[in-house]
């Protein structure tokens, strides 16, 4: 059996030129979208915030990505479930890697909340500002720079240790004695620490200050649950697609049928989970009607972000219920894989529709730029991942949980 | 309504019952099916039965709630009785959604349900031949139906060397039938 992974010439070739891709458009982006001297101010003003709206998007994105995988591996911990250790290295390998994403979100984070200003106001963040708006005067006790760089930095800081923290568990068990239960208890009690970090995090509140406050003005309660089930549902797509191309490469041999299977069987469970959240979110709005929430809306269902907005409830939604609802289509190997691709796309252009509406209007853009960037996050995802899995055994050879996961039925 | 001739055979391990279950397959004999006391996993692969239909009625059931839901009240508020709630407009949809999904879960729910008990023959009332009293309880039952081109004493002897611990030739119903179990002797009586 082929235990240690070994990165191919091939997948270091395309995520390098991922990479390069991703900060040729960066540069390019800032010499051009950041200099913009369009003749119209508006124009002009939009592509400066564009700049760093597409940047805030996509770092986001991946952060509470890889988060969503270190969130599924203490769960499963914390349940003493079976079915993640043949494949737990993966999850692990993503996590080890939230510090990195997570730097870069909140050098983002603070150049966009800090730095960023056209003619003494913040385009994206209104609440930096708040003099003379009633509303942000409000909400101040909550968005002001203090709480958004404390929130900031206890956030990323605390998922960036225990992802590296159950990692670090998890190897030092390959030189305790089979079978050895220390670190499994170890590993127990740091995923009830974790689980309730999450909740008040990524579950509750930090997505209201990263996201939500680009709408400053609108709020909307179950508006974490709904990121936390989009970046849940991306989560397991990654782990699934990783878990696929590592076999294809002839390494976890351990990993069958069965186990794609439950992965499958949480892509589409959480798609549909997606959906009510969404929907939920959106039910109510409507039905009350009351006009400083439904502008949220409108902008977005009714305005120029219309078809982003059909088509990821038709990618999110409609494609895995009538794809992944089969037990034989999620039993194939081609059909997860195909899957895992289209809800990655869809869940990125959800959190597009989450964040570009508020600062850029009517001109919004989905083209070089977006797609440029969105490349070099994944590049730098593939190569931060990859290297990380090579660095353990990718069987967990001493957990005492392997035998049931070799012989897990779904 | 159908009696037929069986040779039973009681295992008390399902360690035995398997390799059993396999043999009795392999030498040809028509197995007519295997009682347990309690769910064995893998039984019904090794017994060769077919993966259930189950999922795919229930989906059929579930496509019925939302029509039904949205039929019902698209037809009602718009033509039945048009009323206007909040401004909204007759065709509500996004209102309508919550009942729809409440109708199709309903639907799938009980309509799965009823299937699982009509597929399995069970429903208050309906009785079936017990091939022996401790099939729900400590033993693991097994029913080879005999017809003209075996022996009786053939089939008991094979079944003897496959570990049984005890073996016997009955004469049963293969159908359910409602009311009381001394009904199942006047068929027998009937039948033999």
């Amino acid at each position: 059996m082929n235990e240690r992974f070994e990165i191919p010439a091939r997948l270091k070739t395309t995520s390098l030129v991922l990479m390069i891709i991703g900060v040729v458009t960066l540069l390019i982006g800032a010499f051009t979208l950041l200099n913009s001297h369009a003749a119209n101010h508006e124009i002009m003003h939009a592509e400066k915030t564009r700049f760093w709206i597409v940047l805030l998007h996509n770092s986001v994105f991946f952060l509470l990505i890889t988060v969503a995988c270190v969130f599924i591996q203490a769960a499963v911990s914390l349940a003493q479930g079976g079915w993640l250790i043949a494949y737990k290295r993966v999850p692990e390998a993503i996590g080890a890697n939230v510090w990195i994403f997570g730097l870069i979100t909140m050098i983002i984070l603070f150049l966009i909340a800090f730095v960023f200003n056209i003619d003494g106001h913040n385009p994206i963040y209104h609440w930096v500002h708040p003099e003379g708006d009633k509303i942000l005067e409000g909400k101040s006790g909550f968005l002001n720079p203090a709480m958004f760089v404390g929130f900031t930095v206890a956030t990323i800081g605390l998922w960036s240790f225990f992802g590296r923290k159950f990692r670090a568990i998890s190897i030092d068990q390959e030189s305790a004695p089979k079978n050895a239960t220390k670190n499994y208890w170890k590993t127990i009690r740091w995923s009830g620490a974790f689980l309730v970090v999450y909740a008040l995090t990524q579950m509750s509140t930090t997505p209201w200050m990263w996201i939500m406050s680009i709408d400053a003005h609108w709020y909307s309660t179950m508006f974490s649950w709904y990121t936390w089930a989009s970046a849940f549902v991306t989560g397991m797509s990654v782990i699934l697609l990783i878990v696929v191309y590592l076999k294809n490469q002839g390494n976890l041999e351990i990993v069958t049928k069965e186990h794609i299977h439950d992965l499958g069987k949480f892509m589409f469970a959480f798609s549909i989970f997606w959906t009510y959240v969404w929907f939920d979110q959106y039910m109510l709005i409507w039905y009350a009607n009351i006009s400083e929430e439904t502008t949220y809306f409108k902008i977005r269902q009714q305005g120029p972000y219309g078809l982003i907005w059909y088509a990821t409830f038709v990618i999110n939604f409609i494609m895995p219920i009538l794809i992944l609802m089969s037990r034989p289509s999620k039993r194939n190997y081609f059909t997860v894989s195909f899957m895992a691709l289209v809800l990655i796309f869809g869940h990125w252009l959800d959190f597009y529709i989450m964040t570009m509406p508020g600062p850029l209007g009517e001109h919004w853009h989905l083209s070089w730029y977006e797609l440029g960037i969105f490349a070099g996050f994944i590049g730098l995802f593939i190569y931060t991942v990859a290297n990380s899995l090579t660095k353990a055994s990718l069987i967990p050879n001493n957990h005492p949980l392997l035998k049931e996961a070799l012989l897990h039925q779904s | 309504m159908a009696i037929k001739k069986f040779a039973v055979a009681c295992y008390d391990d399902e360690e035995v019952l398997f390799p059993a279950v396999k043999k009795v397959r392999h030498s040809g004999y028509k197995m007519h099916d295997v009682y347990t006391p309690f769910p064995v996993h893998g039984l019904d692969q090794a017994m060769g039965l077919k993966e259930t239909d189950l999922h795919v009625a229930g989906f059929i059931y579930g496509i019925a709630g939302t029509a039904t839901a949205l039929g019902f009240m698209g037809w009602i508020f718009t033509s039945d009785w048009p009323m206007v709630f909040g401004g909204k407009p007759h065709f509500a949809l996004p209102a309508f959604i919550p009942i729809t999904f409440e109708l199709t879960v309903l639907f799938s729910a009980v309509g799965m349900v009823l299937t699982f008990c009509y597929l399995n023959q069970i429903m208050p009332g309906v009785k079936k031949h017990l091939f022996h009293p401790r099939q729900t309880d400590d033993l693991f039952v097994m029913a080879v139906e005999l017809n003209d081109q075996v022996t009786e004493q053939e089939v008991i002897e094979f079944l003897k060397t496959t570990g049984a611990v005890e073996t016997s030739v009955q004469n049963a119903e293969t159908e359910w039938w409602y009311g009381r179990w001394d009904k199942e002797e006047d068929y027998q009586l009937a039948g033999s």
